[in-house]
């Protein structure tokens, strides 16, 4: 709606294949690349209360940004769970790769001290 | 089945509290016919996201139409629960409009249906939510939360599928086409509804034309879809008086089959 024709734009270029596709009948299907029929992949981040953070709650299906949340809202926050969605392009997230696994996490097995479990925390400071 | 108990008193003039149970199984049927439309889908939509939406629309509906039907037999004072209306009944003792019960078609003519539906339902409630009969009111008011959700998916859905390929236009267009003469009786009252529209209970029916009339205008703009004209494609049915068409006798047989089976079971 608000992106005015994007949309059609986008699918036009899927669909209609106007350069080649009309006057050569036979060397059309190894030319043009089949049409994608799957909406592109969102991670969706659902909020459950103020003032947590937005929590990791699965993936789903939409054509654009608007729908990841419309979908989300459906999918995901039927019992109300949620009072905000993120949605973000699996595409776009970066990923350390498990080969990396003992170079990144290794060295910090054997660093105890680094866990503050060493201070005593007064008892009227509540939850940390 | 019903003929036994639910015979309306046909001496009866227009007895205020008559129809308000009328306008009560009005609303209520039409939550229970289209949410049952709806979850005719399940598990068979586009895509599962797509699913999950439609089937929550039509839970939203079926919950609506429980607490329709419930008031509606409170009103009635025949000692009929919502269930006993909704699993009971024959179809030409069903209230609600035309539109809901047409099948669902391809996705494109379920949506639709759907958007017509709501650009109504919407301003009916929010109405309704005023209503100077209080258990009218807080019924609406919940109803109405969920319903502006319905609207806003129906809405943006025929915007992208009206203005997306040509395949999608020409398709919502013929469902559009199809389902137009329909909206006619959405629209409408009889001297019952006027009634009680004056009376402050019901929601005035004008005043939810006019909002309806000026939502799908602007939408289906957006969507480069052609407004049908009024009028054209009648049909003979009238909701209202229970005259429906060939489709709904196979709806109830489904949907009742199981409560008339076994007329005691509990589940």
């Amino acid at each position: 709606m608000s992106a005015d024709g994007v949309p059609s734009a986008e699918l036009g270029a899927n669909g209609n294949d106007t350069a080649g596709g009309s006057d050569t009948a036979g060397a059309t299907a190894a030319e043009t690349p089949p049409v994608r029929t799957e909406w592109p992949l969102w991670e969706i981040f659902i909020r459950g209360q103020h003032g947590l953070n937005h929590r990791h709650v699965g993936s789903l299906h939409a054509p654009d940004a608007e729908m990841a949340i419309g979908n989300a809202r459906d999918v995901y926050t039927r019992r109300n769970e949620g009072t905000s969605i993120w949605a973000v392009r699996s595409a776009d997230i970066v990923a350390s790769a498990p080969s990396d696994k003992g170079p990144l996490f290794d060295a910090a097995e054997s660093k105890v001290y680094r866990h503050p479990t060493f201070f005593d925390i007064p008892d009227d400071v509540g939850h940390m | 089945m019903t003929t036994n108990t639910a015979t309306p008193n046909p001496s009866a003039g227009p007895d205020p509290s008559d129809a308000l149970s009328g306008s009560l199984l009005r609303l209520g049927d039409n939550g229970l016919i289209l949410g049952h439309r709806l979850s005719e889908w399940c598990g068979k939509t586009p895509a599962l996201e797509e699913d999950i939406a439609l089937a929550n629309t039509a839970l939203d509906l079926i919950g609506q139409a429980q607490l329709w039907l419930e008031l509606a037999g409170e009103c009635e004072g025949d000692g009929r629960s919502a269930d006993d209306l909704a699993y009971r009944r024959d179809a030409s003792d069903f209230r609600h409009a035309l539109l809901v019960e047409q099948p669902n078609g391809d996705y494109g003519r379920t949506l639709v249906r759907q958007f017509l539906f709501d650009a109504w339902h919407l301003p009916t409630l929010r109405a309704l939510a005023a209503s100077s009969d209080a258990r009218v009111a807080a019924i609406a008011d919940k109803a109405s939360r969920e319903v502006a959700y319905h609207l806003e998916r129906s809405t943006d859905l025929i915007v992208r599928l009206g203005d997306g390929t040509d395949e999608s236009h020409a398709r919502m267009q013929g469902a559009l086409d199809a389902l137009w003469p329909y909206a006619d009786e959405l629209r409408g009252a009889d001297e019952a509804e006027r009634a009680l529209a004056a009376d402050g209970i019901a929601a005035d029916p004008d005043a939810v034309a006019a909002a309806w009339e000026a939502h799908v205008g602007e939408v289906l703009r957006h969507a480069t879809l052609v407004r049908p004209e009024d009028g054209r494609g009648r049909y003979k049915g009238d909701g209202r008086r229970g005259r429906h068409g060939e489709h709904l006798g196979h709806l109830l047989a489904e949907m009742q089959c199981l409560p008339r089976a076994y007329p005691d079971a509990r589940w």
